[in-house]
């Protein structure tokens, strides 16, 4: 088998660390106001661990779902204040960043919040009275990095619909950038969450195939069941295994029923 | 737009693109790339599955899984000492005490968290980042439970082992598929948003090696939404779970008599060591994909770096299955700075195939992850027939175009949303361009060997999630990852809090365990100068490491 090739590429495999291309261009940014070259194209998680950065904040996921790498950023020339995930946004000459390790938020007490007798809209008044404080500037909209239209959100939860706000605020990745920001210091994530839960607890139904069969379950039907899978030797099991009947793709919820109801 | 890729690239594409018609003629009459007979899967994985393969791998030389032939980055960290012995903690007056201390706050940690709660213990829960970040928040496709009527834990189970090719632990499995509608039940409860039918039925789908249709969803970030509501549930209980955040835990401290009493944390900001006593102890410090075995790119966030299988070992804990890991078939491989991130098996579900650089299909795309993986690296590493990013990464084409042309205009954009923008943002648009792909790591299937209460070797010591091996044998389906972390989160906070009921006693502190394991590698001459665990990875280019003091220590 051939494999030089496969020295090669086994050298160009180092994990997560960049590997500039041999006729990179190299770009000048200002990391915390310093100044730095590093190859475009990197997004600015990146180029900072280019230049010798290790993160011990403002950095999770790397992929753009954590929101650990708020990122504030100013382009030389240009007055306006930029946001976006350092694992999303890629460097551009004369970027000036910043980045955002920690924010105080504010946090209602929650606790009871789903038992409460309360109608969830006044529910979340009540926690969260500085949403009607909302000037409608907008800067949360267009600081979100996941473009959710946050003063939407708050709008929705003001008017009293909580799945409403629920709904419209569900890619939030929490990143707390929009917070930052707000000129009526409103912890709209915080609003998210809270309007999300209460939705999920009072205003959508609950399942209830889930409750009957986590009912069976703490009864005991399936304990033997399972115990005999586990006395059976590997054959017997392959064969189970194999001649077991599969829901086709299509079926409508509750629609289909194997043959075999023996195990269910 | 394509402007993402090079000019080479583009040429590449161009075979790509001469040899899709025939391809999609082929795909609409139904005639696909013909699937691998048994044999033919076993000769692909035994020569190419980084997990058959001898090379990269060597046998450790220390501990209860010694002579085990483990990858190399992960017995580098075995065979190293601990970063604390040089400190020499001071025992005698430990700075915080409590019933159950959780090790980890991704899913498992949190739910262990919970639990202990519950049951009315003290917690304390320590975090090497931030509560939430974790694996946990990154999975997107969703999370199993039989709770329809077609279904039960008896086919939950069958899947489970026989996508395990059956070396799962029975006694895990059997719990994890009968605890899984009541976690659905529980999470409902707390308010987590699930996709649901109007009537409150949730909405299920097929995955990868299913039966029944059993996926429950969140959207696309099924994870996230689940982390997002524990977390914020355990803020509601503040005084009875102290959080303390970037604060990794670096060893296990033990009792005289050798029982789990308690951990060393190391506090990231001021770079001070607290000692912590604790009647039981929780790990639920997840996966290792940072350790990037055998150079590959890897799907996980920052802290998965094994920390917890480092202490564990140290303190005598087996593990098991610790040579077998998840390659997702589809990793990123270019552009450069999306490398790694996972491109879903959706894609391929959906009609996309892969081709080589000649632009030829050369296997059936939806092979079992494993077989799939090891076909893609057949490609590139053995035919010399993959494409090779301008930085020099290996790749093969997913010819996502293919989905328009199967499904209409605007499927890609519809139902890959997130893939879509994140290829677009660097010049890409994937429903007009195929995406270059490459196996890459994904999930350890192995772990600390636990029983079906979560329970280690060691007395009042306790695992969770990722970081315990055996649930899921050699192979993970997809969806119960999510499923797992829960399951066996709520059992060791059970546990924990049942043993700390129970009444323990606890001797004089210790950490004569590392004293005598430093000892082991030196007497056996396997001492390299390692330091571990390793906390958080180091992705500085070499130039930087060349001019740096302290590279063996990352943090301390």
């Amino acid at each position: 088998m051939p494999n030089e090739n496969k020295q090669i590429n086994h050298v160009a495999m180092v994990g997560d660390r960049t590997i500039p291309p041999k006729d990179a261009r190299f770009i000048e940014i200002y990391i915390m106001g310093q100044r730095y070259k590093v190859p475009e194209t990197l997004t600015i998680l990146k180029a900072m661990e280019y230049v010798g950065y290790q993160f011990k904040r403002s950095c999770g996921c790397r992929g753009g779902i954590c929101g650990a790498c708020g990122t504030f950023y100013r382009i030389l020339g240009d007055h306006s204040i930029y946001t976006g995930l350092a694992c999303q946004t890629v460097v551009e000459p004369g970027m000036i960043l910043a980045q955002s390790p920690f924010f105080p938020p504010n946090r209602a007490d929650h606790i009871g919040i789903l038992d409460s007798k309360m109608p969830p809209d006044e529910h979340i008044a009540t926690l969260y009275p500085e949403i009607f404080r909302c000037v409608g500037c907008g800067t949360c909209t267009r600081t979100c990095p996941m473009g959710i239209d946050v003063m939407n959100y708050i709008a929705l939860f003001k008017r009293g619909d909580v799945l409403g706000g629920a709904k419209e605020s569900f890619d939030c990745i929490m990143c707390g950038l929009c917070v930052v920001r707000c000129p009526a210091n409103i912890t709209q994530m915080k609003v998210g969450l809270a309007g999300r839960r209460i939705a999920a607890a009072q205003l959508i139904p609950r399942s209830e195939v889930t409750k009957k069969r986590a009912e069976q379950v703490r009864a005991g039907r399936y304990e033997t069941m399972l115990a005999e899978l586990g006395q059976m030797d590997r054959e017997k099991l392959k064969e189970i295994y194999t001649s077991r009947e599969r829901e086709p793709n299509l079926s409508g919820p509750g629609e289909w029923m194997p043959k075999d109801q023996s195990h269910l | 737009m394509s402007d993402g890729y090079t000019p080479e690239m583009l040429e590449l594409i161009k075979r790509v693109e001469a040899s899709r018609p025939q391809r999609l003629a082929q795909a609409r009459a139904g005639n696909d790339f013909p699937a691998m007979s048994l044999e033919q899967r076993k000769e692909v994985l035994n020569q190419f599955h980084p997990d058959y393969t001898t090379e990269g791998r060597r046998v450790l030389g220390i501990g209860p899984n010694k002579e085990e032939v483990l990858p190399e980055e992960l017995v580098d960290l075995l065979e190293s000492r601990s970063i604390i012995e040089s400190v020499n903690p001071d025992l005698s007056k430990p700075d915080m005490e409590t019933d159950v201390l959780v090790i980890g706050g991704g899913g498992a940690g949190t739910a262990a968290a919970l639990t202990a709660m519950q049951e009315g213990c003290k917690v304390i829960m320590a975090t090497k980042l931030r509560q939430g970040d974790s694996n946990t928040v990154m999975a997107e496709g969703g999370i199993q439970a039989a709770d329809q009527e077609p279904d039960s834990p008896y086919y939950h189970y069958l899947d489970v082992i026989g996508g395990g090719h059956f070396t799962n632990t029975h006694e895990l499995v059997a719990a994890m598929a009968n605890d899984a509608p009541m976690i659905m039940e529980w999470l409902e409860s707390l308010g987590v948003m699930f996709d649901k039918h109007p009537d409150g039925r949730m909405k299920v789908r097929h995955g990868g090696g299913t039966c029944r249709k059993r996926m429950h969803s969140a959207g696309d970030m099924t994870g996230a939404e689940i982390m997002r509501v524990l977390r914020d549930e355990t803020r509601n209980h503040n005084e009875q779970i102290k959080l303390l955040a970037f604060s990794p835990a670096i060893e296990l401290l033990l009792d005289n008599e050798g029982k789990c009493a308690g951990v060393i944390l190391h506090n990231m900001e001021t770079r001070t060591y607290l000692v912590v006593k604790a009647k039981t102890v929780i790990i639920a410090t997840g996966g290792t994909g940072r350790l990037h075995y055998r150079g590959f790119a890897c799907t996980n966030h920052y802290g998965a770096t094994g920390d917890g299988l480092v202490m564990a070992y140290r303190a005598g804990a087996k593990l098991c299955f610790m040579d077998s890991v998840q390659y997702h078939p589809t990793g990123t491989s270019y552009p450069e700075q999306n490398v790694g991130l996972l491109v879903t098996e959706k894609v391929r579900g959906l009609g996309a195939q892969l081709t080589n650089i000649e632009g030829n299909q050369f296997v059936f795309p939806l092979e079992p992850r494993d077989v799939e993986s090891a076909a893609i690296i057949r490609e590139c590493l053995g035919l010399e027939k993959g494409i090779t990013t301008p930085t020099g990464r290996p790749g093969v084409w997913l010819d996502s175009p293919m989905i328009d042309l199967l499904h209409g205009e605007g499927t890609v954009k519809r139902e890959l949303p997130a893939k879509h923008i994140q290829f677009k943002r660097f010049g890409i648009d994937i429903a007009k361009y195929p995406m270059l792909v490459y196996p890459t790591l994904h999930y350890q299937n192995g772990g600390i060997q636990i029983d079906e209460q979560s329970g280690t070797d060691i007395p009042n010591l306790f695992a969770a999630g990722e970081t315990t091996g055996g649930v899921h044998g050699r192979n993970r389906l997809m969806g119960n990852s999510l499923l797992d972390i829960l399951v066996f989160g709520r059992r060791a906070g059970k546990a924990a809090a049942k043993a700390v009921k129970a009444g323990i006693k606890q001797g004089t502190l210790s950490l004569d365990h590392l004293t005598q394991y430093g000892q082991t590698l030196s007497e056996t001459g396997l001492d390299r100068g390692v330091k571990s665990p390793m906390i958080l990875p180091n992705y500085a280019i070499d130039e930087v490491n060349r001019r740096r003091w302290d590279v063996k220590s990352p943090i301390i």
